[in-house]
């Protein structure tokens, strides 16, 4: 194991986060503040509680998971394209490292963003909302396991996209219709049977509903089918990443 | 001594069917310098991005110090610097930091004395907290070099490394190339400036439209296909070429002060002698003489001429 390739990427991942600290930390901080003040205050004082759970706290875990979402396919998408939209990705091919290496790497620092912000937009939230988070374990365990899922998934859409509009294809036309459809801002079990249904479909909400569950112990749906969505889509991107280093798709071709 | 670098029957198609490399078979000697030439799009930076693990070859094998590029590519890679044609470095690092990650990339432990050297040696000690895209053209392709040297490779490869750059740049880079060669590192350059191939290469391969034409030792290479010329100075100029001499095939420069004849110097009768005896007889009169070797550029041109 190359260990020193995987720190060193791992820490200029880092350092570009840091140095870019307006638009990795302090813009989705500003945003989530924005959906409190929106969601929480003016459709808040119209709900005023779900599964008697207060709107504005009730809305907290989703708020999370949208930024987690986006933050990890953003960022790891963002890391693998980069390199290669202005050519420097040739070191990293040329270098004595393997596909689990650069994985580790790059899909580590994706996610280690995404786990410190989504940290931040938790405790940008305690100070709007009074929360209480009952299962803490579980609560970290989805934090880790969605951010390391999406950060995989944004290094597939970094290495399949041939240009920046691609790039931004899947986030915003799947992913952000999908958390706001997601159970988000709402139970599933205040939508019409229908639409009830159809959200059933949304894989999202199993995400959401198991997070909201470590905080308050509510779902929507059972804590194990939640858990379990989560580790089929993580396998799922694995066996996709394997199959893209196995045949070199838009790397090595 | 085996070859430090053993290129077998290595082939490349791409996907829309465009065959860059037929059946490559080429061995880079240890601490050699190799110059590779070949016109655009012969193949050059395939074959070299093939090595580094950069493109995946279509068949054949590649082992680098006896480590197959596929099978031990961790001990293969390890040994190899690259700088490619095109300057890629990610803009928004420093030129400290960028050099010190492609070091910790390759494996290598921390060591910011012998980066600190490496940076001293291209004049780039003085950049080293600016960003890579405030540098000049020349500057980014030191900090290029930095980072193949960086993690002390034992083949270094230059791809078109002296391509719109300086001559104080260019004088420097062949310089570093020299001490490196004396350190033992053995170098692969690509170029399409001949006489610098010309000056450095110990030998020379010519690649074109994907195949091998020509691997040689440079010097033995000139010679064997190199042609010489003969000039005469004459003493009166002449207005035309005198019919007796016509089968010598000579050029007469436009002022009619000057005679060339080319000739293939490996031939058993280049006919130098018996031409100046001709001369004699024709009764024109030279007041000076000199020959000229043609150079890498012309059999160059000749070779890649005659494969097309």
């Amino acid at each position: 194991m190359n260990l020193r390739a995987v720190w060193a990427i791992y820490k200029m991942e880092m350092a570009r986060a840091f140095r870019t600290v307006l638009q990795s930390i302090v813009s989705p901080v500003i945003s989530t503040s924005l959906y409190f003040v929106v969601f929480g205050s003016a459709i808040g004082s119209r709900i005023t509680e779900i599964d008697g759970i207060s709107y504005g706290a009730f809305i907290v875990p989703g708020l999370i998971m949208l930024s987690l979402l986006t933050q990890s396919i953003s960022n790891a998408s963002f890391a693998i394209y980069f390199p290669k939209f202005v050519g420097s990705i040739y070191e990293l091919l040329s270098a004595p490292v393997s596909y689990l290496e650069i994985i580790i790497a790059y899909v580590g620092g994706a996610a280690t963003k995404s786990i410190i912000l989504g940290l931040i937009i938790l405790g940008t939230a305690s100070l709007f909302v009074p929360l209480t988070i009952e299962h803490p374990f579980w609560m970290l365990s989805f934090l880790v396991l969605t951010s390391v899922t999406f950060s995989l998934f944004g290094f597939i859409i970094g290495i399949w996209a041939k240009s920046f509009e691609q790039l931004q294809l899947v986030p915003l036309l799947i992913i952000t219709p999908l958390t706001f459809l997601g159970g988000s801002f709402y139970s599933i079990d205040m939508l019409p049977g229908i639409w009830r249904t159809v959200t059933l479909f949304n894989p999202v909400l199993y995400l959401v509903s198991g997070f909201r569950w470590s905080f308050y112990g509510k779902s929507d749906v059972s804590i194990g089918i939640s858990l379990g969505m989560t580790v089929v889509f993580l396998l799922i991107c694995i066996a996709i990443v394997a199959w893209i280093f196995r045949t070199g798709y838009r790397l090595r071709n | 001594m085996p070859p430090i670098i053993s290129i077998s029957g290595v082939t490349k198609t791409y996907a829309t069917g465009f065959k860059a490399l037929k059946e490559i078979n080429l061995d880079i000697e240890r601490g050699e310098i190799f110059a590779l030439l070949g016109p655009n799009g012969a193949g050059k930076t395939t074959l070299i991005s093939i090595v580094c693990g950069i493109v995946n070859r279509s068949s054949g094998t590649v082992t680098v110090d006896g480590n197959d590029i596929s099978r031990d590519y961790r001990a293969a890679r390890s040994l190899i610097g690259l700088v490619p044609q095109e300057l890629t470095i990610d803009a928004f690092e420093t030129v400290w930091a960028t050099v010190n990650y492609s070091r910790g990339l390759f494996g290598k432990p921390t060591n910011h004395a012998f980066v600190e050297k490496v940076l001293r040696d291209l004049s780039l000690w003085d950049k080293k907290d600016a960003k890579a895209i405030t540098l000049s053209g020349g500057m980014k392709r030191r900090l290029m070099i930095a980072k193949a040297l960086s993690h002390e490779p034992r083949v270094l490869f230059l791809d078109e490394p002296t391509a719109g750059v300086d001559v104080e740049l260019r004088q420097d880079m062949w310089a570093m190339v020299r001490r490196l060669r004396e350190d033992g590192v053995t170098i692969i350059l690509t170029t399409h400036y001949i006489e610098e191939a010309e000056a450095m290469a110990d030998r020379v391969g010519v690649i074109n439209r994907g195949e091998i034409v020509l691997v040689e030792d440079k010097v033995q290479l000139m010679r064997t296909l190199g042609r010489k010329r003969l000039l005469l100075e004459l003493r009166s100029p002449l207005a035309t070429i005198p019919e007796t001499l016509s089968r010598y095939a000579l050029e007469l420069s436009p002022d009619g002060d000057q005679l060339t004849y080319t000739y293939d110097n490996q031939s058993e009768r280049p006919g130098v002698a018996s031409l100046l005896r001709d001369l004699e007889t024709a009764g024109i009169q030279f007041r000076d003489i000199d020959t000229q070797n043609s150079s890498l550029e012309e059999i160059f041109v000749n070779l890649v001429r005659k494969d097309a």
